[in-house]
């Protein structure tokens, strides 16, 4: 956790430095016809920000935070079994968003979720991830006019089965 | 009297069939969406948002306040039936809730918390509704410099009460600030931090991205990796005999947290940046602190139940009422009320209360509706909320997910947003290990476009002489107040020096 404290301030304050260098494409002082320029709140911001992360490493020094006391790992094996599965799952589920669809992705997410790591039974993993895509359609294409992602051009043909059913 | 009258015409409209069914609908689904671990009120308003665009403005906006009503109520089942809080607003009640649930009291844990959010409800209601006109009219004569004051002491409230680690605090409010500020700088039109020159930041970083991938994904991976499936749920019989008894009970043990929640909360509420969770932890401590027997806190006393219960429906409340008077959201969940009433061409602030007295005092008369109507179906239906949160969270989880992402895109119509929430959730999961606050930073990307242009605004009409803030009557003592408060923790510490050293010289 003490390391981790350090590199969560080190990562804090580079994003501090980089959005302070952003901010100077605009004016960062005052102009006298126009106030403050438009570089100015975002740039101040990032600096007090920066002045932040100082503050919490020397506090990490002095070891005054709880995290820059504890002696246990950030993430334990199980922990970084249980990111890599479930954000890597949701990961991949965004990803094949652009593939499959946002309907196909999210049927194949459920499927690996209650299936995989869930360990529930085949025909419950398949009941809800086939219905789930499915309620969500009519929701949001019929219902609410929101169009979702269709993914690539090899889904067309049921998406458009299932548009003569909404028109 | 005159609030009389247009009080009983709210309440008319708030009881006419369509919106009628509206709060019943609304306080169900509030109830379960504040039950349900990593989902809050903040998410079932963002989530259902675009659904209400079926219905009437004041019908959609009287739905999504009985949603934001039952996840008050709501939070507190699973903060005492499971011990993880159903929603961050329900936090404080898991301290005594839980230890009264594993004495075999979950009924009366259950049962105060109900009353309680009821009594707290009811108190911030009235309190509304004699202050809002008054708040109103007085809002009506503010400037740029006294909202920015405003904004200023909203984020003091969270470095001055919030609790948590000080530069963490303020490193929270200013990394949603400065998110706020990507897109467009909207006085000169020129785009500004577009980081890496992608081409998405260009739009800006909505704020429902960020609330999302906190709150949604963030939040997730904390529960799951913090409790590792070994949530154990309570039994909790209940009877009408027994809710009768158990209700006499808390009116009896817990009538003292429920008096300083539902007004502490209310006042909490009302600060511009601070709100239910803060509220319902701030009563928790003050009940504590007015209690002669501090020690039985933590092991089950239903005052501990009651106090932050009725704060956090007392604070639900009173932060609508800088949104309708000032325009300013007093809570994450009222942020995104009030980004529904732009859409629906509503012009939040206090002219709303001169130019639309029908759709405000509607609003008003369906917070007493809706808070009767909570209690009731909270009330009748305990046991059909405990045994759907008996559903394995490997069910639940993948279903949060799958909404979050869905409701991610839907709020922007961009996968580059929803590759962004992925982003916040994996740092927001990362930044909560460490004790990073995350609340100021999504309340900061909602108050950052409005703090901005005011400030800038402000020191355009002094010349650049930030006494502005000081030495106007309004805004002057309302900037006082708030730098007292960011100094408080700095007084602190030198005075606990200053003892301590005391105390070695002796």
């Amino acid at each position: 956790m003490r390391r981790g404290e350090f590199i969560t301030a080190g990562v804090l304050a580079a994003l501090s430095i980089y959005m302070m260098w952003k901010s100077t494409e605009l004016e960062i002082g005052y102009r006298s016809d126009e106030g403050p320029g438009g570089g100015a709140w975002p740039f101040w911001l990032s600096g007090i920000m920066l002045i932040c992360t100082g503050m919490i490493a020397y506090n990490a020094v002095r070891r005054k935070s709880p995290p820059s006391q504890s002696t246990e790992p950030v993430l334990d094996t199980e922990g970084r079994k249980m990111l890599i599965q479930v954000f890597g799952g949701i990961f991949v589920f965004v990803a094949l968003v652009g593939i499959i669809s946002m309907y196909g992705a999210m049927l194949l997410f459920l499927f690996y979720y209650l299936w995989f790591l869930g360990r529930h039974t085949l025909r419950l993993s398949l009941i809800i991830s086939v219905l789930t895509p499915i309620v969500f359609f009519f929701f949001f294409e019929a219902l609410m006019r929101v169009t979702m992602p269709k993914g690539m051009k090899f889904t067309e043909p049921l998406f458009n089965w299932l548009n003569t059913i909404i028109y | 009297m005159e609030i009389l009258g247009l009080l009983s015409s709210g309440l008319l409209e708030a009881l006419q069939p369509i919106n009628l069914l509206l709060i019943i609908l609304g306080v169900t689904l509030g109830l379960f969406i504040g039950m349900m671990p990593g989902l809050g009120s903040v998410n079932g308003v963002a989530i259902l948002l675009p659904i209400t665009f079926l219905v009437p403005p004041a019908s959609a906006i009287i739905f999504l306040a009985a949603i934001y009503y039952g996840a008050m109520y709501g939070g507190a089942i699973s903060s005492i039936t499971l011990g993880i809080p159903g929603a961050s607003t329900a936090v404080a009640t898991t301290f005594d809730g839980r230890p009264l649930a594993m004495k075999g009291r979950a009924s009366l844990a259950l049962v105060t918390a109900g009353i309680a959010s009821f009594v707290g409800g009811t108190v911030s209601i009235i309190l509304f509704t004699m202050f809002a006109p008054l708040l109103a009219s007085v809002a009506l004569s503010f400037g740029s410099p006294e909202v920015f004051a405003l904004m200023l002491l909203a984020f003091a409230t969270f470095v001055g009460l919030g609790g948590d680690d000080i530069p963490k605090t303020i490193l929270s409010i200013c990394l949603g600030l400065v998110f706020a500020a990507v897109g467009f700088d909207e006085i000169s039109g020129a785009p500004r931090l577009v980081f890496f020159d992608i081409s998405g930041f260009l739009h800006g970083i909505n704020f429902l991205v960020l609330a999302i991938g906190v709150y949604g994904i963030g939040e997730m991976l904390w529960t799951i990796d913090s409790t590792r499936g070994k949530i154990t749920s309570t039994e909790a019989k209940m009877s009408f005999k027994g809710v009768v008894s158990d209700t006499k009970e808390s009116l009896q043990k817990g009538w003292t947290g429920m008096s300083i929640g539902s007004f502490l909360g209310f006042f909490v509420g009302i600060l511009p940046a601070a709100g239910a969770t803060p509220g319902s932890l701030m009563s928790y401590g003050v009940a504590k602190l007015a209690s002669k027997n501090p020690s039985s806190y933590g092991k089950g006393n239903p005052n501990g139940v009651a106090a932050p219960e009725a704060a956090n429906n007392s604070a639900s409340t009173g932060s609508m009422l800088p949104m309708l008077t000032l325009g300013i959201p007093g809570s994450p969940t009222t942020a995104i009320l009030l980004g529904g009433m732009v859409i629906w061409g509503l012009t939040p602030g206090p002219r709303l209360f001169t130019d639309q007295p029908e759709f405000v005092w509607g609003l008003i008369g369906s917070f007493y509706v809706s808070n009767f109507f909570a209690l009731v179906v909270n009330l009748s239906f305990i046991p059909l909320f405990i045994w759907m949160l008996r559903m394995p969270f490997t069910i639940l989880a993948p279903m949060i997910f799958v909404l979050s992402i869905v409701g991610g895109y839907a709020a922007t119509r961009d996968m580059h947003d929803v590759w962004l929430m992925l982003a916040f959730g994996l740092s927001a999961f990362f930044l909560r290990k460490f004790d990073y606050p995350l609340a100021p930073a999504v309340l900061a990307i909602v108050l950052g476009p409005i703090a901005e242009p005011t400030l800038r605004q402000s020191l355009l009409l002094s010349s650049g002489d930030p006494m502005i803030f000081l030495n106007r009557p309004i805004a002057g003592p309302i900037t006082v107040i708030a730098i007292i408060l960011i100094l408080l923790p700095l007084f602190k510490a030198i005075s606990d020096k200053f003892r301590k050293q005391q105390n070695s010289d002796t």
